[in-house]
This record gives structure tokens, C-alpha cells and sequence, in this order.
């Protein structure tokens, strides 16, 4: 298939720690194609962030990486050297970061830093980017953007500062963008601005995204593939639209029972609950994460599990369906 | 319904730099708002952000004082109740659970801090307190001696939350209390918000920008926009038949867990106001898809409608906008 843009096989981080190795992340395999929006969504710690670090080339030096393969189109991921990463990084992949700062330098202004990037990896004059810079500044929703060229980050709010992190990402129109929830902070109404503003340049652009996020709602709406993930695995990957439609692994149940549905939750009934917490990733790590939390847990559970389901929509689970149709799983 | 607080012409006025070395200029967070919690309420706030929703809840916490107005609890004007007074009826829950408990006291510390500081009781009535309210929000009394370090996110706002009851309040304000959490976690809290709510005849004032949520929750929903309500109604009446342009707006803007129907168009536009200097008329023209001249000259007034009431040229009789639409 040459249309595939990233492939991911077997992807694991192990992160030497004082009490023994952190499996943080363990064999997951995700693939995207140009113009597709992969959501991966999941608990916090999950692994979300680590994964698309280690796709960018930017995880610690403590962070040990394993892969059967990482391509981006032609290129192994793994065997790229600094250089190939680095012209890489800001231009074909590019990424917005969960921390607005860790991309912002506080000692260049908005627009030093918006026009470097283009400068940087393309033949345009400096006139040229800064039309580019104020052109996407108001694409996200910024306004006033040609003063804004010359404020530095720390004297623009939270929100602003996020939108200045997009734009800076969309500059040189990379092929993958890796937005690690891009719109938690942000105002519902500027967020589905600025969703609409990613989803229009996947099409126009063909860009892949890979969006990372804890809302559901936002997963629904942008996503075309999603994958479910706890506790360093994916635990459910599949279109979005049948994913949504037959959630098959009880964790992908559970989360959409957690969340109150306009016009299907009753108002005040109580909300469905994951009890327990996500088990430590310390030491041995074996059999099926969730079933500390699971109410279908049975004892082949500890066992190693089989990936189910067709190859568009895999699941995690000894029960076929995902124990479905069994009981004790509300509340 | 007795009202059990009430806001009064509120205004809270800054004093705010512009810039670094700009003149000071007055930024009204909470501009002249008329408010009221009966008891048993949950009245959901949104509005977007900087709109002025912490620093109402603030004001109502007697934690910042009205430039202009009055907060009455109870009838009573806040100026004249004593701290102990108002800790007694009013208590917090803030977003962050991390930051919010002081990470050197034990669990015992912190939730008992509040009957020490006003001196309720002795130590044996105030571990039996402790130990009946970590009951109540669902927490095992051996964690009274462990750290806030070694609790997880819902553990910790269950502590914020069993803080914020010990000391028996009537009110609580929570502002953005399941923002920081998992929604595995939210669930858990958001239920045990509303046990206690029938348990004990809570009254809550409710800030979010998760719009499901409040409209799960809320009994009542007060929308703001740049320091004045601009709409308020039962929870039913304002997500069925919102009437201010921007409650629709922002109603548009939620992303149910639907696929396939996208991300919609919610045609506001970017004018985003600033607070030192306010747009002419109704503050809210520069982005509002229905705006007309009168829109831009006159601020409008609060209309009583069925159940609630609105601030909208559109919904007022005797603006020219509706005159124009009747002739
Ligand atoms: N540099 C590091 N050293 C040690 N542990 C780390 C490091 N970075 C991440 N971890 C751990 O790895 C796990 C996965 O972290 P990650 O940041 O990928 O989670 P996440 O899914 O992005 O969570 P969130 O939704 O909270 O952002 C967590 O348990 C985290 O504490
Ligand atoms: N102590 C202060 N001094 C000066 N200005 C302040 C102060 N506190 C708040 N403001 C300003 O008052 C306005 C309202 O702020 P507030 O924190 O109440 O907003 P909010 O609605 O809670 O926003 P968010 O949703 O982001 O929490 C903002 O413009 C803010 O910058
Ligand atoms: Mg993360
Ligand atoms: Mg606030």
C-alpha cells in the first residue's frame, strides 16, 4: 500500500524508574494514510502523549524505544539519523505540544517564531512569511493578527497562546500534524472554530492528523479511525463510526457510560462509573490490563489476550463480543 | 423557593495595567448582575472564558469584595456575617485537585482544618466529623493519615469535597470541579455532587464549560457573557428554546459523541471583546450573527421571559428590531 503515510508495528517504551522498568507503553500498532484522522483517546498516563513523542523523535534520552517498524512515507523512523529528523520535525511532521510553553520560546516574539519555521524550511522571503503568519493567526481566530507579530508569548492569555501554537504548526502545510489535545483549554465555540479549521486542511491539504484527546464528543466529530487506549495498550482501534456504533471492548463501554449524552442521558440519573484505578505498569505486566476494573473479569483474563474482531475494527478481549450482552456492567 | 443567596446589582471592577508600562484602566470582571439561588438549586454558569465566572464565584465566597452592591445569604448582607458565619454556609470546590490540597498535611489535616480554624468542638468530635464525611464522599478512613501524593485525581476531589463539607455548609461553589479529571473519575464525582445535593438539600452554584454536563446537572442556567447574564432559565426551557443569540451559539458548539455529523459552523466570528474597552451598545454585537445598528448604540435591558429572563434587543417588546418585525 503506498498511500500509507505512517505505519507504526509493535511499537513499545520501556522507562527505567527507582522501583524497577515502567512498560509504559506495549506492542501497539497503528497506521494512517495522507488526508486521515486518526483519534487516540484514553485515561490519563494512558500513553498518549509518549507515543506521539516517540513518533516526533523527541522522547528523553531515558526512554527506551523498540519498534518491529516506524515508517513515515519513505522514510524508517528508526534509522533516521538527526538530521533527517530534524528537517522532519516543524516541516512534514509537525506538532502541537499538550504544554502551550514547551513550543513557545519566551524571548522571540509571535511572529520571529512563526516566520523562523518557513524560513527555515523553505525558499520564501521574509515578506512572504509574514503573510503566511498572519494569514493563519486569523485563520485561528486571532485578531488584530499583523500587531500581534510583534508581542512576545507571555503577554498573550492562555487561549491565544494555544492558537499561536496551531498556527505554528500549520506553517509549512505539513503532511502529518500531531495535535496532543490541541482545544482542552479553549472555549467550546473557539474549539469547534478551530476543529473545523483542522478538519478543512485535512481535506484541502491532504494532511494526516493524529489527534490526541480525553473528549469523546471531539472524537466523534473529527475522527475517521480511532484507537481506545489503557494503561499503554490499545484496547479497541476501528472507524470511528463503528466504533461509536458497537464499542466492543468494556473499557470503550465504559467511558461512553461516563459521559452524560444530551438527549439520552436522563437529566440527574446518576452516570455510569469505571470503578477502581489503572494498575501499576511496574514489574510484571501480563494478561488483560483492564480486568482490575472489569466487571466481565474472569480468570483466562490473566492470560495473554487475543486481538478479535475484522482488521478494520480490532479489539482486546477473551469475550468475543466484548461480553456485550452480559449483565453487571452499569454502574 | 426561599432564596438562599442572592446578588444584587454585583459589579467588581479591576484596576488593570495594559501592557507593561501602560496607565491603569478599570476592567469590569462582573458587571451589575442580579442573580438569585433558591434552596436546593444547582444553577449551572457558563460563558466563555474570562467572561467572569471565578470572580462572581469569588465575590460570592466573600473572598473579593463588590465594588458596587450586595451579596445576601439568606437575606442577610454578606458585609455583616463573620468569617465563621460564612464558612459555616458557604464552601468552596475548586478545579484543581492537585494544587488545591497542601501537599505536606495528612488527609485528617486537611479536611479537619476548617472545624479547627473556627474552633468547632473537641478533637474527639472533630475525628468523628472527619471520619463521617470521608463516609459520605466515599473515601476508607485509613486514608485520614496518608498524603495528598499518594492519592489519585478523583481521591483528591474527594477530599477537596469532603473539605468543603465538614463544615456543614448550605451552599457550595464549585467552579470547574471534574475539569482536570478523567471522565471515568468525572462520573464518579458528578454522581456523588448529586447524592449529596438529595441527601442534604444541598444548593450549588455550578461553573463549567462542558455544557452536557451542566445540562445534566443543573437545575437552573445563568449564561455570561463579558461580566453580565445574558440569559437565564430553567435547564429544560434554556436547551430546548435558548433565545440569546449567543446561548445558541454556544449551544451549537457542543460536540455530542455523535459521528458523522461533523464539527459545526457557529457562525460567530473571532471579534473577541476586550474588557478594558467594551463594545458600544450590547456588548456581545461585534460577533452576534443578528446584529443591527440599534445593536451597536443601546445596551439592551433585561426582558422577563416565561420562566427566566434575557437581555437581547430581539426578545424586547419595545425595541424598534421587533417593532420593525411587527410592522
Ligand atoms: N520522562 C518520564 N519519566 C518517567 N515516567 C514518564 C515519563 N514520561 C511519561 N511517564 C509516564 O508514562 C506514562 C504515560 O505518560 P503519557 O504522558 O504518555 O500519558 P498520557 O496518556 O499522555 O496522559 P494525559 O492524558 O494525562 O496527558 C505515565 O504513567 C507517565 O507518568
Ligand atoms: N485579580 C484580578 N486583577 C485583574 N483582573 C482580573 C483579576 N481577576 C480576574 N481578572 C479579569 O477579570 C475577567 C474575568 O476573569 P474570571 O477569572 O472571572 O473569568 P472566568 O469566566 O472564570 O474565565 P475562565 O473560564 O477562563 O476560568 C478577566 O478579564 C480577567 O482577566
Ligand atoms: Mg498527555
Ligand atoms: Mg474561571
Amino acid at each position: 500500500m503506498t498511500d500509507t503515510l505512517l505505519s507504526v508495528k509493535n511499537l513499545t517504551l520501556n522507562i527505567p524508574t527507582g522501583s524497577g522498568t515502567l512498560k509504559a507503553v506495549r506492542g501497539i500498532d497503528f497506521d494512517l494514510k495522507r488526508g486521515e484522522t486518526l483519534s487516540i483517546v484514553g485515561e490519563s498516563g494512558s500513553g498518549k502523549s509518549l507515543t506521539s513523542l516517540a513518533v516526533m523523535g523527541l522522547l528523553g534520552k531515558s526512554i527506551k524505544r523498540q519498534a518491529d517498524e516506524m515508517r513515515f512515507d519513505d522514510i524508517d523512523l528508526q534509522k533516521a539519523n538527526r538530521r533527517v529528523m530534524r528537517d522532519l520535525r516543524g516541516n512534514r511532521i509537525a506538532m502541537i505540544f499538550q504544554e502551550p510553553m514547551t513550543s513557545l520560546n519566551p524571548a522571540y516574539t509571535i511572529g520571529d517564531q512563526l516566520t523562523e519555521t518557513l524560513l527555515l524550511h523553505r525558499k520564501v522571503s521574509k515578506a512572504a512569511a509574514r503573510a503566511r503568519a498572519v494569514e493563519l493567526l486569523e485563520k485561528v481566530g486571532i485578531t488584530a493578527a499583523e500587531s500581534r507579530l510583534s508581542q512576545y508569548p507571555h503577554q498573550l492569555s492562555g487561549g491565544l497562546r494555544q492558537r499561536v501554537m496551531i498556527a505554528l504548526a500549520l506553517m509549512c502545510e505539513p503532511d502529518l500534524l500531531i495535535a496532543d489535545e490541541p482545544t482542552t483549554a479553549l472555549d467550546v465555540t473557539i474549539q469547534a472554530q478551530i476543529l473545523r479549521l483542522l478538519v478543512d486542511l485535512t481535506r484541502e491539504m491532504n494532511m494526516a492528523m493524529i489527534l490526541i484527546t480525553h473528549d469523546l464528543g471531539v472524537v466523534a466529530r473529527v475522527a475517521d479511525k480511532v484507537a481506545v487506549m489503557y494503561a499503554g495498550e490499545l484496547v479497541e482501534t476501528g472507524p470511528a463510526s463503528e466504533v461509536f456504533a458497537a464499542p466492543s471492548h468494556p473499557y470503550t463501554r465504559g467511558l461512553l457510560r461516563c459521559i452524560p449524552q444530551p438527549g439520552k442521558t436522563e437529566r440527574g440519573a446518576p452516570l455510569g462509573t469505571i470503578p477502581g484505578i489503572v494498575p501499576s505498569l511496574i514489574g510484571d505486566v501480563s494478561g488483560c490490563v483492564f480486568r482490575t476494573r472489569c466487571a466481565h473479569a474472569r480468570p483466562e483474563c490473566r492470560e495473554a489476550i487475543p486481538l478479535r474482531g475484522d482488521a478494520s475494527h480490532e479489539f482486546k478481549c477473551v469475550h468475543p463480543d466484548g461480553a456485550l450482552s452480559e449483565e453487571g456492567e452499569v454502574a | 423557593m426561599s432564596d438562599v443567596l442572592t446578588l444584587d446589582g454585583v459589579k467588581k471592577t479591576y484596576s488593570v495595567k495594559q501592557g507593561m508600562f501602560g496607565p491603569r484602566k478599570p476592567l469590569t470582571a462582573v458587571n451589575d448582575v442580579t442573580l438569585s439561588l433558591g434552596k436546593g438549586e444547582v444553577l449551572g454558569l457558563v460563558g466563555e472564558s474570562g467572561c467572569g465566572k471565578s470572580t462572581l464565584a469569588k465575590l460570592l465566597l466573600g473572598l473579593e469584595k463588590p465594588t458596587s452592591g450586595d451579596v445576601l445569604v439568606e437575606g442577610e448582607s454578606m458585609a455583616t456575617l463573620d468569617r465563621r458565619g460564612l464558612a459555616g454556609r458557604l464552601q468552596p470546590i475548586f478545579q484543581d485537585p492537585y494544587s488545591s490540597l497542601n501537599p505536606r498535611k495528612s488527609i485528617y489535616d486537611i479536611i479537619s482544618l476548617p472545624l479547627r480554624v473556627h474552633k468547632i468542638g473537641n478533637t474527639a468530635s472533630q475525628t468523628k466529623a472527619v471520619k463521617d464525611i470521608l463516609d459520605i464522599v466515599g473515601l476508607p478512613q485509613r486514608v485520614m493519615n496518608t498524603y495528598p501524593s499518594q492519592m489519585s485525581g478523583g481521591q483528591r476531589q474527594r477530599v477537596a469535597i469532603a473539605r468543603a463539607l465538614v463544615m456543614k455548609p448550605e451552599i457550595v461553589i464549585c467552579d470547574e470541579p471534574t475539569s482536570a479529571l478523567d471522565v471515568s473519575v468525572q462520573s464518579q464525582i458528578l454522581n456523588l455532587l448529586g447524592e449529596l445535593r438529595r441527601e442534604f438539600g444541598l444548593t450549588y452554584l455550578f461553573i463549567s464549560h462542558d455544557l452536557a454536563v451542566v445540562e445534566h446537572l443543573a437545575t437552573r442556567v445563568a449564561v455570561m457573557y463579558l461580566g453580565r447574564i445574558v440569559e437565564e432559565a430553567p435547564v429544560a426551557e434554556l436547551f430546548e428554546a435558548p433565545k440569546h443569540p449567543y446561548t445558541k451559539a454556544l449551544l451549537s458548539s457542543v460536540l455530542t459523541p455523535e459521528p458523522g455529523l461533523g464539527v459545526p459552523e457557529t457562525a460567530l466570528g473571532t471579534a473577541y471583546p476586550n474588557p478594558i474597552n467594551p463594545p458600544s451598545g450590547c456588548a456581545f454585537h461585534p460577533r452576534c450573527p443578528l446584529a443591527t445598528e440599534h445593536c451597536k448604540t443601546v445596551a439592551p435591558r433585561p426582558i422577563q421571559t416565561e420562566h427566566g429572563r434575557v437581555e437581547c434587543h430581539l426578545h424586547d417588546p419595545e425595541s424598534p428590531m421587533t417593532r420593525q418585525d411587527a410592522a
